[in-house]
């Protein structure tokens, strides 16, 4: 039985799409800031990626300075609005807060955050501004969490910044990649549009920089380029009958289902295959989008799923099923997808080895591949002298962010093979004080 | 099952709580629903000449998400004619023979009070409180805490009052007085037969940041209230000791102030009340609050094996001492439950920056340590920490010495200069000044990101350490 009724207008992708981590009221900010300990040397900014001073902005919502809550958090971190409700806040910051040591509830501090900063978004009222110019120019490729910090950082240190985005709007992932139940589009959008309207960047969309004469005219125009360009597509599985209809790539489908919200049919039985957090979404939004059966299905076991227990918790909860240790072999069908087949797997001395003859087909209509972003290798390889890692990943200084090509400068999940948009923004911040510290040369 | 009922100078309630003299009692409706809820007696709203109020005419205070815990009022006495609630006096009494109902009063003449005294005499009321309170409008008038501050004038009318009061009177007494036994003394002198305190304290309960004007505001301009609630319990404790302990005062007290459970209403009584009244609370939370009042009453005597409420009327008043009297060699340390303790921190800055630097954080984890040698005992740690019997404060004197700043005055064992060798705080650690500097700062500023600075940091300075920009 379905849960979920297939939407088919805007209200009942909302309805079933209803944000997990809703706004504050002021009375709730009221309450929930209350409680906060105002710990010394508090663990919770310790387990945030960026360091928002959290204590003081939870103070500063408590009274009744909301405008100053905002400012604290965005000088942490230029996402505080998007990351207060899509970072996934069990493991980081609310993980850490003492209250969890009390078997209490852990401050709400995501949803705190993103009430102050959304207060000051509506209000429009500036926080920051440019810097006096400095005369020199930064190209940042890439419009996601960590090209916009990191033009927003260059831009309050008197940079000169121009963006370059393959796609026709801002915030990376953050718009097309992260769940519809954790941030509106147009949440997302409101934060970039405030952003912008600050630091006044410019960025060019719909430009993807694909060649080495487009990265040859940067070169020659700016002092320093900015790589926040992300990760690839969904990884190919290479199995017989992948390219049958209906078989897609995860990060390709919340892609579509982003823009296209209940535009985009999925099976009536769809099998997810992976085991991380992306194929925990794709399987949760297969049922919110009206699928009657979803499955997940991993190679090893359950315990050994990289996806967060909450993210599994949450599929579980819209009724979306498990089947550990089995491995496709082969999508099948006639054209279009009728099943997988797969194989029974154990796990001996940490090796996945297949159980010969335990071969079955799990019937379905959608197949949706949760295997891993790919690298963009590819396009990397046409910068001079850039080293990869064994993993695709920009090598970098971890201070500044500087490549072995000390015209560049990478930060995100180009650098770091995929996290979270806090890391994104907060490698940024710093790496945007390296491009400082490389062009001011100090 | 204890017996809740007293007998307060003459007026017999089954149970100690009365409603305060205030809102709730304005109406006979209030008072038969509180008598009908199961309160045991109600002050009526301060009878005399009827009043104008003004609209706008309370302000709290609120403190984080708690709402109320001091509250204040610009209104004056009753805006009722006083025939209307005699009436309604006479109609309680007839429905309610049993319970208390006492009229407060307040007015100028002699004339006028012997009036009133005869007027709520015929009314039916059990008893007289004599409004000496009210420390806003009223007192610029000439009346409530005007008399409340100046004994002779009060005793003066309550001798008037004497002069006709067939039952008995209470004197209720103003807390905005730097020695409240004066006017006590001075209620006994003229003849009352009881007491009751506190009234309201002056106040100004806020100012509105936009305005301009003080809370409550009346068309953009507002003046000092009286201030009520939980937040003047403890002053209200301190003066009903004052008078409970008092040899010139002996009277009966009925305890006021900042009451709003069982708790509040055993302190009052441990303190020397034998009945206590209530205002904000009912105001707050409703006539309902009176079930929890009486159960908690109940239970508490019942465990205590307490059979009447005078088994217990002042018994904490032996112990209230004068600090000359505290024990010099008891001595209590602070020691910290690791098993409970949620690593928040808060006792060591509490103590490190607010008390005696006695705590001290560790390697490998949150639970921070007590430097006994330090630790003065002064329980400020186990007041901040947030987990109930987190940190206890031990007995670590050996419980066999006893000395008091009166027996050292004495035997000529005191600091007296300056420099004094005898002096209390010489012998303790210390740390020097400039130990401050840096230690840790970092850690009472923000996380990472703040560490980077902001960007103008940057572009202003070099700054190669950021922990002591800013
Ligand atoms: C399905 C999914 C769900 C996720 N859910 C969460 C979540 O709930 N919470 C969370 O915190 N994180 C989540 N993440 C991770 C998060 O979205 C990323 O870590 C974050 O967006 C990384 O930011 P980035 O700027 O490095 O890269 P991206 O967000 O990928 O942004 C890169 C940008 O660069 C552009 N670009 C790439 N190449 C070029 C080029 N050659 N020229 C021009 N433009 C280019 C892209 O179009 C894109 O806009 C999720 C990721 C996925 C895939
Ligand atoms: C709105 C308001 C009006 C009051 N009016 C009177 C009054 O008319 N006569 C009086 O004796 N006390 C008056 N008081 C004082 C209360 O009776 C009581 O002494 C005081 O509020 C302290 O008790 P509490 O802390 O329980 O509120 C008033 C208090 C309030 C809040
Ligand atoms: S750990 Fe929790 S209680 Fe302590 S400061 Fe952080 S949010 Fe507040
Ligand atoms: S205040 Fe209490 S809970 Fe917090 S660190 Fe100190 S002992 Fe632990
Ligand atoms: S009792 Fe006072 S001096 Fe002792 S550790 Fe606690 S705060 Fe410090």
């Amino acid at each position: 039985m379905a849960e979920f009724s297939t939407p088919t207008t805007e209200q009942e992708f909302d309805a079933n799409f209803a944000q997990i981590k809703p706004l504050m009221s002021n009375t709730e900010a009221l309450y929930e800031s209350s409680r906060c300990l105002f710990c010394f040397d508090a663990p919770c900014i310790k387990a945030c990626p960026s360091g928002i001073d959290i204590p003081q902005f939870i103070r500063q919502i408590n009274t009744g300075n909301p405008t100053g809550a905002a400012k604290t958090i965005y000088e942490a971190n230029y996402f505080g609005n998007a990351c207060g409700k899509v970072c996934p806040t069990e493991v980081l910051c609310e993980g850490a807060c003492v209250y969890n040591l009390n078997e209490q509830k852990p401050i709400e501090i995501g949803r705190l955050q993103s009430h102050a900063t959304r207060k000051v978004i509506d209000s429009g009222h500036k926080l920051f501004g440019p810097g006096p110019a400095n005369g020199r120019k930064v190209a940042v490729i890439g419009a996601g969490p960590a090209g916009i910090s990191a033009a927003c950082e260059l831009r309050a240190l008197g940079y000169e910044v121009d963006v370059f985005e393959a796609r026709a709007q801002p915030s990376g992932l953050t718009l097309y990649g992260v769940a519809p139940y954790k941030i509106t589009n147009a949440e997302t959008l409101a934060e970039m549009d405030y952003l912008e309207q600050q630091f006044g960047y410019r960025v060019r969309y719909n430009q993807r920089i694909s060649r080495r004469e487009e990265l040859q005219a940067l070169e020659d125009t700016y002092d320093a380029i900015f790589l926040g360009i992300g990760l690839g597509a969904t990884n190919a599985l290479l199995l017989p009958g992948e390219e049958r209809q209906n078989c897609v790539g995860a990060v390709e489908f919340i892609e579509q289902l982003r823009i296209g919200h209940q535009q985009v049919q999925v099976g009536k039985k769809v099998v997810v295959l992976g085991g991380g957090n992306t194929a925990m979404d794709a399987a949760s939004e297969s049922a919110r989008m009206g699928a009657q059966d979803v499955v997940l299905a991993y190679r090893r076991g359950k315990d050994e799923m990289g996806a967060y227990e909450f993210e599994y918790d949450l599929a579980k909860a819209v009724g979306v099923k498990g089947l550990f240790n089995v491995a496709p072999v082969e999508i099948v069908g006639n054209g279009k997808v009728e099943g997988v087949r797969f194989i029974r797997t154990a796990t001996v001395d940490g090796q996945v080895q297949a159980v010969p003859g335990s071969e079955f087909v799990e019937p379905c209509d959608m197949v949706i591949k949760a295997t891993g972003q790919a690298k963009q290798t590819g396009f990397l390889h046409l910068i001079p002298g850039l080293q990869l890692d064994g993993k695709g990943r920009i090598v970098a200084d971890a201070r500044t962010g500087q490549t072995s090509n000390p015209k560049y400068f990478a930060s995100g999940d180009a650098l770091n093979g995929g996290a979270e948009v806090v890391n994104a923004a907060a490698e940024a911040k710093q790496t945007a004080r390296g491009i400082h510290a490389f062009l001011s040369g100090n | 099952m204890p017996d809740l009922s007293i007998n307060f100078a003459g007026i017999k309630s089954p149970n100690p709580f009365w409603l305060a003299s205030a809102p709730p009692t304005n109406s006979g409706y209030q008072v038969m629903k509180a008598f009908d809820a199961g309160w045991g007696g109600a002050v009526w709203k301060t009878l005399g000449v009827p009043v104008v109020n003004v609209s706008s005419r309370y302000g709290g205070v609120n403190y984080r998400d708690k709402r109320l815990i001091g509250f204040n009022n610009i209104e004056l006495i009753s805006d009722r004619p006083l025939a209307d609630n005699l009436r309604e006096i006479e109609e309680v009494k007839k429905r309610f023979p049993h319970h208390a109902v006492i009229a407060s009063l307040m007015v100028q003449s002699r004339q006028e009070w012997h009036d009133i005294v005869r007027d709520v005499t015929n009314a039916g009321a059990d008893g007289i409180e004599l409004n000496f309170g009210c420390p806003h409008g009223m007192c610029e008038r000439g009346m409530g805490s005007a008399v409340g501050q100046e004994p002779e004038v009060l005793r003066t009318i309550v001798e008037w009052v004497m002069e006709v009061a067939r039952i008995p009177v209470i004197v209720k007494l103003t807390p905005n007085i730097s020695d409240v036994t004066e006017p006590a003394r001075a209620a006994r002198a003229g003849g009352a037969d009881a007491i009751s305190l506190i009234n309201t304290i002056q106040s100004i309960v806020g100012v509105d940041l936009d305005l301009f004007a003080p809370y409550p505001i009346v068309d953009g301009k507002g003046t000092n209230g009286g201030y009520c609630g939980p937040a003047v319990k403890p002053i209200a404790l301190n003066m009903v000791k004052n008078c409970a302990q008092d040899p010139d005062v002996r009277l009966p007290i009925s305890g006021i102030g900042g009451i709003e459970n069982w708790r509040d209403a055993v302190e009052h009584i441990l303190l020397g009340a034998s009945s206590v009244q209530v205002c904000t609370a009912a105001m707050h939370f409703g006539f309902g609050i009176i079930r929890e009042m009486t159960a908690g009453l109940e239970q508490y005597m019942t465990e205590k094996g307490f059979h009447t409420i005078y088994d217990f009327v002042g018994k904490a008043l032996p112990n209230v001492k004068h600090w000359e009297d505290l024990n010099l060699k008891y001595k209590v340390t602070a020691s910290i439950n690791e098993d409970k303790c949620i690593g928040c921190q808060l006792c060591y800055t509490a103590c490190e920056d607010g008390a005696h630097q006695a705590i001290r954080l560790q390697e490998g984890t949150r639970t921070p340590a007590i430097i006994e040698e330090n630790c003065v005992g002064c329980n400020l740690c186990s007041l901040v920490c947030p987990v109930e019997q987190c940190i206890t404060m031990e007995r670590t004197d050996d419980g066999t010495q006893h000395r008091t700043w009166k027996e050292r005055t004495a035997a000529d064992d005191i600091p007296v200069t300056f420099n004094d060798e005898r002096a209390g705080g010489l012998h303790h650690w210390v740390p020097a000044p400039a130990a401050a500097l840096g230690k840790e700062r970092h850690k009472t500023l923000p996380g990472k990101a703040r560490a980077l600075g902001s960007p103008q940091d940057a572009v202003a300075s070099k700054a190669t350490d950021v922990l002591s920009a800013s």
